[in-house]
């Protein structure tokens, strides 16, 4: 656990010494922002309209703002993503760093571990700017905020996943670009498996559709704790890990 | 304190290494030399538990590479070719992070640090970013971090490589004195650097083990024969060389003369003397037959020679046999 916890303490530091962090927490707080804005507004012009017809339509916050903007930020993340885990461990490889963590009494597993969580806390600052977007909503609105944390327990474990997976991508080259690329195919790839199903029925569609990430976010954005979508999350994150520690493993056998 | 048994490493078509053995005791400065590629990399890369042997073991501090690693890595400072420094963090930060992952207590880390830092001479980079040191306090970086969890063995990876030739000589001076302390594993293919700093040396081309012996004990062995070098001039403005070889060939011991370079009143000899020879004798004799002697030069067969013939011998038995006679020794 102490490795562990040295690896990450130097992978968050590195993170916010150089550029990389501002830059992506930046650039996500004003995407996310527009889509606020958008949401907003159009739920505000509803309203109005709604009200010079003179119909009452009930409207709910939790469903036509807080839902949607959820399911966008799943999305926005995917492009995120592969920018937070490209460097990982291709980066060291690069400058040859690896040989230190490797002959350090430390264990595959706990390296990972320790990159991972770096990653994820990265996530975690980028999803805390948006919290504040959500904080208007409580303080001009009263929305329900069980759903939204459990949208926002979703949107980690869906990163967790994609993490997971862009952390095993960056031990595969010495090249970030390369792992970048590849992490950034891959998480679209998962989120266009969701269209599949929408126009064949076939069992390869249900799989394919299954394997989309951004399928089991769905319960999530609904405010709904599936057990199903949970388990898949948990599932990818620790295949996804355990991948990257047996890759660490056969760096050695292929160097 | 490190002993190889028959360490193997293949990659998919080349033996990089092939069946290496020798012995490290405690304490001393063990010089691991061969042309580039012979495997020195590879070895080492092996004894820090980097790479996997494809057959063979080591043990280092009594333990096994593949067996306890975790324990292995623990008590080995490694210096790889390029010193692992991350450009974005500061000497210090950098080095309390090595000594966390290496094992060094909360407790003794601003000693270790302040230690280290005193013993590499790197107090007035402690607050520069690794990015923009020059490549001479890199390379003390790198000293600095393999020592700082106080590890029973060092192995550094061509430690010298790259620096000018001031930097080198105090990263020698450095090295020297953390013997004792440490035993120390260093390569090279810089054979001055083995004569400077190691008290013994392990030959190995090709992956295979050419020689392991003491550097005092393989100069003279390879030397066998005292070579000279002699200037004679004559008296009145020429000098006729058969004459002065001829004369040279009869004196006691010396196996064989011959002329390296001829002036109009001067000419280089060599001479190789054998048991017995006497340089008393050769003076005389020179200067008895009306030529003045110039130059009366003993060649030492360097290392370098010595290295050389090692490794240029293309018949295998004979390098076996010198390597089995190291191991004797």
């Amino acid at each position: 656990m102490r490795n562990v916890w040295i690896i990450f303490t130097k992978e968050l530091r590195s993170y916010f010494v150089s550029p990389i962090a501002y830059l992506l927490l930046t650039m996500f707080a004003i995407i996310f922002g527009f889509f606020f804005f958008v949401a907003i507004k159009s739920f505000v012009v509803f309203g109005m309209e709604q009200q010079m017809r003179g119909e009452m339509m009930p409207m709910n916050v939790n469903e036509q703002i807080i839902r949607p903007l959820l399911s966008n930020l799943s999305v926005i993340g995917l492009f995120f993503i592969p920018m937070i885990t490209m460097r990982l461990f291709a980066e060291e490889k690069r400058s040859g760093t690896i040989e230190l963590l490797t002959t350090s009494p430390l264990r595959d597993l706990e390296i990972v571990l320790g990159k991972w969580l770096a990653a994820v806390a990265l996530y975690v600052a980028m999803l805390l700017f948006t919290s504040l977007n959500f904080a208007f909503l409580f303080h001009y609105g009263n929305p329900d905020w069980k759903p939204l944390a459990i949208g926002y327990l979703g949107l980690l474990l869906q990163a967790g996943c994609l993490l997971a997976i862009g952390t095993f991508i960056s031990t595969l080259t010495r090249n970030q670009i390369i792992a970048g690329a590849a992490t950034f195919g891959v998480c679209l790839m998962l989120w266009i498996f969701e269209w599949v199903a929408g126009f064949d029925t076939s069992v390869w569609a249900k799989i394919l559709s299954y394997l989309s990430v951004t399928v089991h976010f769905d319960s999530f954005a609904r405010g709904v704790l599936e057990l199903k979508d949970a388990v898949y999350y948990a599932t990818v994150i620790l295949f996804g890990l355990f991948l990257t520690s047996r890759s660490m493993e056969s760096l050695r056998w292929r160097s | 304190m490190i002993s190889v048994k028959e360490l193997t490493k293949k990659y998919s078509r080349n033996l990089a290494v092939d069946h290496i053995s020798f012995e490290v005791q405690k304490g001393e400065i063990v010089g691991f030399l061969g042309p580039n590629g012979a495997g020195k990399t590879t070895t080492m890369r092996m004894l820090t538990c980097f790479l996997p042997p494809s057959a063979g073991t080591a043990s280092v501090a009594g333990f096994d590479i593949l067996e306890q690693p975790l324990e292995v890595k623990r008590r080995i400072g490694y210096l790889p070719e390029t010193p692992p420094l991350y450009p974005e963090m500061d000497t210090e930060s950098y080095l309390a992070f090595v000594a966390r992952l290496k094992g060094v207590s909360k407790s003794d880390l601003p000693k270790r640090v302040k230690y280290v830092c005193e013993r590499c001479s790197i107090g007035d980079v402690r607050h520069k970013l690794l990015g923009k040191l020059s490549k001479g306090y890199r390379q003390r970086v790198g000293l600095a971090q393999a020592i700082i969890h106080n590890p029973d063995v060092l192995i550094l990876d061509e430690p010298t490589a790259g620096l000018d030739p001031k930097q080198i000589n105090e990263t020698r001076d450095l090295i020297r004195s953390l013997a004792g302390d440490h035993t120390i594993v260093l390569s090279t293919h810089i054979l001055p650097e083995v004569e400077q700093t190691c008290q013994k040396v392990v030959i190995i081309n090709k992956g295979k083990l050419v020689a392991t012996d003491t550097v005092q004990n393989l100069q003279s062995r390879a030397r066998g024969a005292e070579i000279m070098q002699v200037e004679v001039a004559g008296r009145n403005g020429n000098l006729e060389a058969a004459a002065v070889k001829s004369r040279l060939e009869r004196i006691t011991g010396v196996s064989r003369v011959s002329l390296k370079q001829s002036l109009d009143s001067r000419g280089v000899f060599e001479i190789e003397g054998q048991k017995g020879f006497v340089r008393g004798d050769l003076a005389r004799a020179v200067v008895e037959s009306g030529w003045d002697l110039n130059e009366l030069r003993p060649t030492a067969m360097s290392l370098e020679e010595i290295f050389l013939q090692l490794t240029q011998q293309a018949a295998p038995p004979a390098a076996e046999a010198l390597a089995a006679q190291g191991k004797q020794s």
